[in-house]
């Protein structure tokens, strides 16, 4: 008996510390956050020779205000909402159609094919940046939120693929032959049949494609050139390195912040929706 | 068969090959081609150099600076965030004890997973810009300001602790990502297995050591494999948050921040080519190595 109760404190006593360590990793995430969007409402003195923990001594939101015309976010912010839907849902069908064949065809190159895709995942994009500028400029897209959204698609092809193809590979066969023997078209199964039995994973990967497109910075900075009428194409997260940059201690931190809050809250909201999905497409993909 | 296999698959695989290929694969080989030549990017002129960019790179101290920064972030990132990540997984999966010889998570443990995630999905961008506020080097810096609290004086730290720094702003960014992923990689392992350690009278930490930690393998090296990528990356990070991106005096540069500085900065495209190539044969070489380690037979159905 005294052995079991000193088991059962002993037991609690780890939870507490469970807790306890729970707690504090959850305090480290968000507090860098709460700060960003508290320093929205600081004026520079505060920002940087204030104390950090402090609230604001005044709730002024006009800084959001600067942020959205004066620096421009809210023409970055619709430019990054324009570029990265259209980039997502091409990724998304070009990447089912390519992962579909590649899982479920056999065919002579598949496996090649299959592995020059994979292969693309090994590669960080500025490997091959300037080699890229160039492509881009010769085809005239140098600038253009067009090229911008061809060259998003291709670089989130590998993973896209990858993920897919490995999806695809776990649906049942059954499904697939009835469809066929009722006289269904390769086209027609896939767009028809499999499509639709893919769903979950396809919803997992057009979200983790949204956020790694929304997200990046490298390309945008690179195919995008400043000047005058090139900024007003530029992305959001291209435009709050540019603020942060250009920044001195006589800048604008407040308006930074405020601009670093527009951007970090979308994605909060979006994640909080769909994190379930986020957490079964994990699953599938990588654990399985 | 109505339609004949090939042209189906010809036509679906036409537009993201042609788009991969254009985008993606040409420019690979463009860059292994210029790494062999002094182009300097702005003048239409260039000659073949043969490997000479090559033998220069190893004679470059901030390369060799670069490559070990890069061998530190290979080791200690893996390491640290799947340790961490793999103690909360267990703390929220199994830390809320037995309840009738099933394992339970700890209470609130869907919040925490949720919270954990969430620097997932952040710029890395952005959180560079906010982390310079939490690394700064006086009272006004958050980091600083907690310490001060225990009487500890102000730490320069990216200052003298760039390398560090920079890895803790990387962890806390990745360890939400592999809680996520070891936590539904725990939650796929059967639950008898558990319950005949629980009537073993097995405690946690055996549990975690002898059950679970050996089951979760194959997760442990996909999650090696894409960590060990991120190490070879830090680019941004390091631009946004490092002194003279970089800096101080090459004490946080990586190999990406070379090819930048030396293509962009001093237009030296066929040098900044040869970097990239070694970074590109570096990375791959880990992952080949990595994923023969950890492959899986697929699944068939």
């Amino acid at each position: 008996m005294a052995n079991k109760s000193e088991k059962r404190s002993s037991a609690g006593v780890l939870n507490k510390l469970s807790h306890v360590a729970l707690a504090v990793w959850a305090i480290l995430i968000i507090y860098p956050l709460i700060f960003t969007f508290l320093a929205a409402f600081k004026n520079n003195t505060e920002i940087f020779i204030g104390n950090p923990f402090a609230l604001p001594s005044h709730w002024d939101f006009g800084s959001f205000g600067r942020a959205w015309t004066e620096a421009k976010v809210g023409t970055y912010f619709l430019n990054s909402l324009i570029v990265v839907s259209i980039s997502t849902f091409g990724t998304m069908l070009l990447g089912a159609m390519a992962a579909y064949v590649l899982a479920r065809y056999e065919f002579i190159g598949n496996r090649f094919i299959y592995f020059l895709f994979i292969a693309g995942l090994a590669f960080p994009v500025y490997l091959a940046l300037t080699p890229l500028y160039i492509v881009v400029q010769e085809l005239g897209l140098l600038g253009t939120h067009t090229g911008l959204i061809l060259v998003y698609i291709a670089y989130s092809l590998p993973f896209t693929v990858f993920f897919l193809a490995a999806f695809f590979k776990t649906l049942p066969n059954a499904v697939a032959e009835a469809a066929m023997i009722d006289g269904a078209s390769h086209t027609k199964l896939f767009f028809r049949v499999m499509m639709p039995m893919a769903k979950p994973g396809l919803i997992s990967i057009t979200i983790f494609n949204i956020i790694g497109q929304w997200n990046q910075y490298v390309l945008p900075v690179s195919l995008l050139p400043g000047g005058a009428e090139g900024q007003e194409k530029w992305l959001l997260t291209q435009g709050i390195a540019n603020i942060s940059t250009a920044a001195g201690y006589q800048a604008d931190w407040p308006a930074l912040f405020a601009a670093l809050s527009i951007a970090i809250i979308p994605m909060i909201i979006v994640y909080t929706i769909f994190q379930r999905q986020i957490q079964s497409g994990l699953t599938a993909g990588a654990v399985k | 068969m109505r339609q004949g296999k090939y042209p189906f698959v010809i036509g679906f695989l036409i537009a993201p090959l042609a788009l991969y290929g254009m985008f993606v694969l040409r420019p690979i080989a463009a860059a292994v081609q210029v790494s062999m030549t002094n182009w300097s990017g702005l003048s239409p002129n260039f000659d073949f150099v043969g490997l000479e960019n090559f033998s220069k790179l190893l004679d470059d101290d901030k390369v060799w600076l670069a490559a070990k920064h890069h061998v530190f972030l290979l080791v200690t990132l893996p390491v640290i965030t799947i340790a961490l990540a793999l103690f909360f997984a267990f703390l929220l999966n199994m830390g809320g004890g037995t309840r009738g010889g099933m394992m339970t998570g700890v209470w609130g443990s869907k919040f925490y997973r949720v919270v954990f995630f969430l620097p997932q999905v952040l710029a890395v961008v952005i959180v560079g810009v906010i982390f310079g506020r939490v690394y700064a080097p006086d009272g006004s810096g958050v980091l600083n300001r907690f310490l001060g609290l225990f009487g500890i004086d102000a730490v320069p730290f990216m200052a003298e602790y760039g390398l560090w720094s920079i890895l803790g702003v990387l962890v806390w960014q990745a360890v939400g990502f592999y809680v996520v992923l070891f936590a539904a990689g725990m939650s796929s392992i059967p639950a008898e297995i558990y319950e005949a350690a629980v009537m073993d009278g097995a405690s946690r930490v055996t549990i975690f050591f002898r059950v679970t930690i050996p089951l979760l393998m194959e997760t442990v090296k996909v999650a090696w494999v894409y960590l060990g990528i991120l190490a070879m990356d830090a680019f941004a990070l390091v631009m946004v948050l490092s002194i003279d991106e970089g800096g101080p005096d090459g004490a946080t540069t990586v190999l990406p921040v070379q090819i930048y500085k030396s293509g962009i900065r001093e237009s030296d495209y066929g040098y900044a080519s040869a970097l990239g190539v070694a970074l590109a044969v570096f990375t791959i070489i880990f992952a080949v190595l990595s994923l023969r380690g950890g492959k899986r037979n697929a699944v068939e159905h």
